[in-house]
């Protein structure tokens, strides 16, 4: 009888669940608002006007022009090279769940016209941490930007480093900072645009590796997390800590951008640097001063 | 575990080395038991696990950048500062000469007493330690030294400091640096090489390992406290991450391991000392040999292969 009872009880939850407007739950004021507002405020909490996570769906249809994307190294999957308990099944569970094989997206598009490489980590996808696959594909983005000589703009969101693939994910960090080294040298164009939250090895290396460092209202940028200092060093953290203003203050961040003026600022800069591509690059070359 | 044989061995050896101050003939005989219990108790050492390497890479008693700059190298000279903000002495290098060839040398500083350790925040480096390093290592390309750097962190310094003063900028920008010298650069992790607080000094064309030298994505702790929220299943930890020497090179990250004496260097640094020398001389004359461009290239290649 009492069984019976519990079961209807969680019929009547999940359909009642179904039946009503999709909300989403403001993860720091608690307010909710429907799915559809939500998403058209760019993710960003309609009270508290707090930045939740985009997905790297979203976070290319913000700055793409329409039908501009065109995705590239789509279908590398997550590789086990410490054969990991559990992770393969995990990383299985994660892409039934986002449709993503990877936390990294690689596209091309168009911004206002101008097309670049685009690289976008999505923290539903182990945190966004880097793995070996997705130190490749950044790697083979970087690369892909060098050779067609595109400009590459990079949004970093991520945990650190994935744990389970042990070394061979801390030798990304090499990876991926020596391949932005090389593109740096022949004069490409490098945007990084940290957004929350931002940490570890992904930190350490190509994210703060940018000619132009752009970071997201509040995003948490930082190596060590906030709780392993606070352990180690047995003294609270000043307000605001890590925080993307923070690191604006500290000379680490050169502009705070807004969701909503995002793709124009991207614009801005490429338009910048547009000319110094060709004609100047050109011209050291052709001067053999190098 | 073998921590308890290495400090019977530890005790064995003060009390060896006592009689041979004393020099009295009547102690060959306590001499000859004490060897011999000596090598009884270190016979466990010949099957470690990868807790007991842990174990041994963090020693105190393990011989650090110190004793290898002594020991391997002359004429060096030490550089102070990263000539921008601060001197840390948790990164240890300068200028010296390696069977004559001039080379700059730079590692993290371990200690041999609490002391020392404290003083050099145990080689867990701040932002102003690796632009140190990379002022070091900048001057070798700038004058076509060699560079041979020294891994042995637990870390790099979570702390307030070092994070506004751009911590993780600091380790990228000397992964991108030294991706791109034309000088030979040989890494050799001695004790622990944890995170990217190591590989801010091992983006290299070799990269050797002391036989009970470990490598790894993070320290056992860490990891097991950011997996399972348990930061006492390090012994399980140890195991499942594949950190050590052997495995390093298993994986295509280490090119060559260095063999240890038994037990570990401190049983016998100067035979340590004698390997290292030879590793490092016969991948340095290798390297020399190749020229600018392709010690670029060779090092492009050797990262951009990492899987």
């Amino acid at each position: 009888m009492e069984k019976e009872e519990r079961s209807l009880k969680t019929v009547f939850r999940t359909v009642t669940r179904k039946l009503a407007p999709d909300y989403v739950n403001c993860k720091s004021c608690g307010r909710r608002a429907v799915r559809k507002v939500w998403q058209e405020n760019m993710n960003i909490c309609p009270f508290c006007g707090r930045y939740q996570a985009m997905s790297a769906d979203q976070r290319l249809s913000l700055i793409f022009d329409p039908g501009s994307r065109q995705d590239f190294n789509s279908d590398a999957g997550v590789r086990d090279p410490l054969n990991f308990p559990g992770y393969s099944e995990k990383a299985k569970k994660l892409e039934k769940k986002t449709g993503l094989k990877e936390s990294a997206v690689t596209a091309f598009g168009r911004i206002n016209g101008i097309k670049v490489v685009a690289v976008v980590l999505d923290t539903r996808f182990f945190m966004g941490s880097m793995s070996s696959r997705v130190g490749e594909k950044v790697t083979r983005a970087v690369e892909t930007a060098d050779r067609e000589k595109l400009p590459l703009i990079i949004f970093a969101a991520s945990g650190g480093a994935r744990m389970q693939e042990g070394i061979h994910s801390l030798m990304q960090m090499a990876k991926t900072s020596s391949a932005v080294q090389e593109f740096s040298e022949n004069g490409g164009l490098y945007i990084s645009c940290l957004t929350h939250p931002t940490t570890g090895g992904v930190t350490a290396s190509f994210a703060t590796l940018g000619d132009i460092t752009l970071a997201e209202p509040g995003a948490l940028i930082g190596f060590a997390g906030p709780r392993v200092i606070e352990q180690t060093i047995g003294v609270k953290l000043p307000k605001g800590f890590q925080r993307a203003e923070y690191l604006h203050k500290h000379g680490f961040v050169d502009r705070i951008v807004k969701r909503q003026e995002l793709k124009e600022v991207l614009y801005d800069i490429l338009k910048l640097h547009e000319d110094s591509r060709g004609a100047f690059t050109e011209d050291i070359l052709k001067g053999g001063s190098r | 575990m073998i921590r308890e044989s290495l400090m019977e061995v530890g005790r064995i050896n003060m009390r060896m080395e006592e009689l041979r101050s004393k020099g009295r003939a009547e102690d060959d005989q306590e001499m000859l038991d004490l060897s011999m219990e000596k090598a009884r108790m270190l016979r466990p050492c010949v099957n470690l696990t990868a807790e007991d390497k842990v174990f041994l890479a963090r020693k105190i008693e393990r011989p650090h950048i110190d004793d290898f700059i002594k020991a391997l190298f002359t004429d060096f000279f030490e550089q102070r500062g990263d000539h921008l903000y601060d001197d840390d002495p948790a990164i240890y290098g300068g200028i010296a000469r390696f069977h004559g060839i001039p080379v700059s040398v730079v590692g993290h500083r371990k200690g041999h007493t609490a002391e020392e350790n404290v003083a050099y925040n145990f080689g867990m480096a701040k932002p102003e330690g690796y632009r140190k390093a990379l002022r070091i290592m900048d001057q070798a390309e700038k004058f076509g030294r060699p560079i041979i750097t020294f891994i042995d962190t637990p870390g790099a310094f979570p702390g307030i400091d070092a994070e506004e003063h751009g911590q993780g900028e600091a380790i990228a920008r000397n992964m991108a640096r030294m991706s791109s010298y034309h000088v030979p650069v040989i890494s050799i992790v001695t004790g622990e090489g944890s995170s990217g607080g190591a590989l801010a000094l091992g983006v290299c064309n070799r990269l050797l390992m002391l036989e009970y030298a470990v490598y790894s994505v993070l320290s056992p702790e860490g990891f097991a406290s950011i997996l399972w929220k348990d930061s006492s299943r390090h012994a399980e930890a140890c195991e499942i991450m594949k950190l050590t020497a052997d495995d390093i090179r298993e994986a295509h990250v280490a090119d060559e391991v260095i063999p240890e004496p038994l037990g570990g260097g401190q049983e016998n640094p100067r035979r340590l000392y004698g390997s290292m020398d030879m590793a490092i001389e016969k991948n340095l004359s290798a390297l020399m040999a190749m020229s600018p461009g392709e010690l670029l290239r060779d090092r492009r290649r050797k990262f951009r292969g990492m899987q």
